[in-house]
């Protein structure tokens, strides 16, 4: 038989699991790491048509997220806003600053002023952010510490999964309403467990998990 | 196999040269796999849209749109949310009073603790980064150059009717913006309500304290 199959062929079979294994492991691993939001979203930071700092703006002055995202709390949908809230306090500030002049002329013309939006969840779910805030989720969950981003990145995976482990456990995630937009708030010790599991209870928290709470 | 081996190995170190980590900070807009079903032909707000005049998906209301949460019957009062609708006249959406240019004096609604807390937290978010806590004109944009800002407890303020701060909140005034996309009639009503507290809490005498809580005021 040595004259048909020579020597080394003995360890082929085991070369070949071997080959087949590692590369199946690769490619599993690679799938795992690559093929999911916490890759493919987590850290898109475009840029935007005008340097806008939000570290500046919600951090050191401290304005409160609805100054701007007025719609946040009415509507399921999380507005920017018009030049026309810039200007309320540009029109003084920096007022000829080279950076503005895109804010300026929005204001002036009524042409919006083409920001790239980064959190875009698929056309097929349905998020509605006023649940969301008006039951004590704050916007940092989702959103990430923004007012310490000069330019804003997604931060979270906002993946299928991170939405379930919430409505899972909504209790850990809750917090008293008026704390829902200060961003750097810590939950006291032991919150999720007396206080989060209060607001559950009181608010008549019903986290769905049936998949037409989100897709319809 | 000692071949297979460093193709596999170079293969790994590429696609992780290439591709990179978890989280890093990408310019380029997210993969997505089926976006045929991720991205439907459907109209999503401030999204930019071909079809429509201008391009813009939010169009603005035509003159005269009534919208669907318009005229409810409340307690035989039609009350509208917006003030483009059929109670365009009436002093809670116009601030004056109806069929004149008078502003009206006092707050149509009624002055409730909750219209007060809504006031409150209305007014710490669109009012006091620059008219200030307090209301003296003293907020923090006043360091970065709003060189004038109104002290909310000048005279001329507040002799002033509530029509005429209701207007004001809505259109602006001098300098300053209109907030009247930004703040609900109702909600402007509550915010003059709690800035008439501010002005009191300067103006105000301790016997205009209630009796039992004059003791506590040390008088």
């Amino acid at each position: 038989m040595s004259d048909v199959f020579p020597k080394w062929t003995n360890k082929l079979p085991g070369k070949v699991l071997i080959g087949a294994l590692l590369l199946g492991a690769g490619v599993t691993a690679g799938l795992t790491y690559y093929f999911t939001p916490k890759y493919t979203r987590v850290g898109y930071q475009p840029i935007q048509p005008v340097a806008f700092s939000h570290t500046i703006h919600a951090g050191q002055l401290g304005l409160d997220c609805r100054y701007c995202h007025n719609g946040v709390e009415k509507s399921w949908y999380s507005n920017v806003p018009s030049a026309n809230t810039c200007m309320n306090c540009h029109n003084q500030v920096l007022k000829d600053d080279p950076k503005l002049a895109l804010v300026r002329e929005s204001a002036q013309s009524g042409k919006p002023i083409p920001w790239v939006q980064i959190h875009k969840t698929p056309d097929y779910v349905y998020f509605n952010h006023s649940v969301h805030v008006n039951r004590g989720v704050s916007c940092v969950h989702c959103h990430g510490p923004v007012n310490k981003m000069d330019e804003v990145r997604h931060a979270k995976s906002l993946s299928m999964t991170f939405c379930l482990d919430c409505h899972r456990n909504p209790a850990p995630n809750l917090r008293p309403p008026d704390q829902v937009y200060n961003l750097d708030w810590v939950p006291p010790q032991n919150f999720a467990k007396t206080q989060g599991a209060k607001f559950v209870h009181d608010w008549k928290v019903n986290a769905s998990q049936n998949c037409s709470a989100c897709h319809r | 196999m000692r071949y297979f081996l460093l193709i596999f190995l170079l293969l790994a170190v590429a696609v992780v040269s290439i591709a990179g980590f978890r989280g890093s900070i990408s310019r380029k807009p997210p993969i997505e796999v089926f976006p045929d079903m991720d991205r439907q032909q459907k109209l999503r707000p401030q999204e930019p849209n071909a079809f429509l005049p201008g391009g813009i998906s939010s169009q603005p209301f035509v003159t005269g749109t009534v919208p669907r949460s318009a005229a409810r019957l409340v307690k035989g009062e039609l009350v509208a949310s917006y003030s483009d609708s059929p109670l365009r006249d009436s002093p809670t959406f116009t601030g004056r009073v109806a069929g004149t240019t008078n502003m009206v004096d006092t707050i149509p609604v009624p002055v409730t603790e909750k219209l007060m807390a809504r006031g409150r937290e209305r007014y710490a978010i669109s009012c006091l980064p620059c008219h200030g806590a307090q209301g003296d004109g003293n907020g923090i944009t006043k360091k970065l150059g709003m060189a004038v800002v109104a002290t909310l407890h000048d005279k001329r303020i507040v002799m002033m009717p509530d029509g005429e701060l209701f207007h004001v909140i809505a259109n602006g005034r001098n300098l300053m913006g209109g907030y009247g996309q930004n703040i609900t009639p109702q909600d402007r009503w509550a915010i003059i309500a709690y800035v008439r507290a501010l002005q009191l809490s300067k103006l105000g005498r301790a016997t205009d304290v209630p009796a039992e809580f004059q003791r506590a005021l040390g008088k």
